[in-house]
């Protein structure tokens, strides 16, 4: 199984970027979508992430990277400092899913989130063949996994709700990196949304 | 690599320095040492400031003292994170200091006579303000970089305060922004057990031709203590005991007695007391949000530095959450600041140490520098 290139996902939030805004990206890893971010959109940009060497690429290419735990740094913000908090295809991860939402609209004006969307077909299929998906966007074993969370694009929406978070704005990615229109919760791999209050 | 043999260098300054305090000191030397080339356009100058027991031998050994290596040698030199190769590093011993630079040992001109008690309490701000007569002295109009651990930090930090022009990135580390009363108290006991020593005659103990070493022994036993972990400490000395041990009495039972009495007693031998007691005053008045109403976003406002600041998780003296103090003044501000933290074991001291992803984040940080 293809993954859909990490480019795809990173378009999708670049355009929603516009020049001078302030851009918090959480796990921002080597500092990739900032880079771009910056390079591209022209943001001011600043990146959480807690793995030495990540933090060292980071830090090596020039970005304002900030080392440890996501919850813990988060906490040190004041409210409303960034436009846009970013948390690319890591929320699966997160074990206080609620507190880091709802951190995240308190730091920023809007929260950018994607994930993988647990029921593509091809992770339908698999459940129907009597195992779990492992495909490059799952690309764990059950066993040994940092995913904490398996979610639809269906089970985030029922949680914005009850959270009474507004989705401003969805887009849904295929394997290919294409834009998926019709049922997207099938066709859909990555799902990318921007949350606000 | 080492850099070699070094040779410190003296400066004399004529012009008279209004202190903080509203003092002045009419004149003052300082003693520094450098390493590596001040390139032509005089943009590859980085700064090293001292700790509170530092001084100006930063790097390498001195011809006749082969044993006497800078205390921050293993960052310094060719291909090391601060790399000779590429910039010209100054260490400099600060005003108050007691190893060349104008301090309480020093003869007052007024008197003829050693300052002792008389000499000023100096404070981070002036250090900077000498330092920057230091760095005219020197021809350099902007540092690439001022970096300092601790109380170095603090100066690095105050620099990019005081002198934002001059500075073009402030490397902050294992430093906070201001103390807490755990931190005061500390010191205060430092100071007390200096101050109650009859040998101290009341800071004038030159003319007695004694010195508080009981004091100053007691003050840096109490200090090293705080600089120290409890897990490095427990897997160092554990309970593990001395020859001897188990006599009943008050000698040297147990290996961490026998650790600390050894760190008084050397230290005691080579630090003057009255420094001692400046340095830890400097440590405790350092708070640049105050005049701000204690707002450190706005303390910070005025810097047009970049930052890179370092805590170590096992540092209990200044923990990681007083450098994110600093982070997240930063960030509010919208200023460019990168923040990493390591889990070297050696808790306050991890700054002298040489960690791998701390030596690693110094070097790239400063590799992006442009000269």
């Amino acid at each position: 199984m293809n993954s859909t290139p990490i480019r795809a996902d990173f378009d999708v939030i670049a355009g929603w970027m516009r020049p001078g805004e302030r851009v918090l990206d959480l796990g921002c890893g080597d500092g990739s979508l900032l880079a771009r971010l910056i390079e591209e959109r022209g943001v001011h940009g600043y990146g959480i992430e807690l793995d030495d060497a990540s933090v060292l690429a980071a830090i090596g290419r020039g970005i304002n990277v900030i080392q440890g735990d996501l919850e813990q740094v988060l906490a040190g913000f004041d409210e409303a400092t960034f436009n846009h908090v970013v948390l690319s295809r890591t929320l699966q991860t997160v074990r206080h899913t609620e507190r880091v939402l709802t951190e995240m609209l308190r730091v920023g004006r809007e929260a950018v989130v994607s994930f993988p969307n647990f029921a593509y077909w091809k992770n339908r299929l698999a459940i129907m063949n009597g195992r779990m998906p492992v495909s490059e966007d799952l690309p764990y074993e059950w066993f040994d996994t940092p995913n904490l969370r398996f979610f639809t694009m269906l089970d985030f929406e029922a949680l914005c709700a009850r959270m009474r978070l507004v989705i401003r704005e969805r887009q849904v990615l295929d394997e290919a990196g294409r834009l998926v229109g019709e049922e997207p919760n099938f066709l859909g791999s990555l799902a990318v949304y921007r949350l606000g209050r | 690599m080492c850099i070699g043999t070094v040779i410190p260098q003296y400066a004399h300054f004529a012009e008279p320095l209004t202190l903080q305090s509203g003092a002045v000191l009419p004149a003052f030397d300082l003693v520094y040492e450098t390493y590596g080339q001040l390139n032509a356009a005089r943009s590859n100058a980085i700064l090293v400031c001292h700790a509170l027991s530092g001084q100006h031998h930063v790097a390498g050994r001195y011809a006749d003292q082969p044993e006497n290596l800078g205390w921050w040698d293993n960052i310094i030199g060719p291909g090391r994170p601060l790399d000779t190769e590429r910039f010209f590093i100054v260490g400099v011993n600060n005003l108050g200091g007691c190893h060349g630079s104008t301090g309480p040992a020093s003869l007052n001109p007024g008197t003829g006579k050693p300052w002792g008690a008389d000499f000023p309490v100096v404070t981070v701000t002036d250090w900077v303000s000498a330092q920057a007569r230091l760095a005219d002295h020197l021809g350099i109009e902007a540092w690439a970089a001022v970096i300092g651990g601790s109380l170095g930090g603090m100066q690095a930090l105050q620099w990019a305060i005081s002198q934002p022009e001059r500075v073009r990135h402030s490397l902050v580390i294992a430093a906070a922004p201001k103390l807490s009363a755990e931190n005061i108290a500390f010191n205060e006991i430092a100071r007390q057990a200096i101050l109650t020593d009859p040998d101290f005659h009341g800071g004038h103990y030159y003319a007695h031709g004694v010195r508080p070493l009981r004091g100053l022994r007691l003050a840096r036993m109490l200090g090293h203590i705080t600089y120290l972990s409890d897990d490095q400490m427990a897997e160092k000395f554990g309970r593990r005991q001395r020859p001897g041990a188990g006599s009943y009495s008050f000698d040297v039972e147990f290996e961490i007695e026998s650790y600390l009495r050894h760190q008084g007693d050397k230290f005691a031998g080579i630090f003057d007391a009255n420094t001692y007691l400046r340095m830890t005053r400097a440590l405790d008045y350092f708070d640049p949000a105050l005049e701000h109403g204690g707002d450190l976003a706005q303390a910070l406002a005025p810097a047009r530095a970049g930052f890179l600041v370092i805590a170590f998780t096992t540092d209990w003296r200044f923990s990681p959450a007083r450098s994110r103090e600093i982070v997240h003044a930063l960030v509010r501000n919208g200023q460019p600041v990168a923040y990493a933290e390591s889990g070297c074991a050696h808790g306050h001291d991890s700054f002298l140490m040489e960690d791998a992803h701390y030596h690693a984040v110094v070097a790239a940080y400063l590799q992006r520098i442009g000269l």
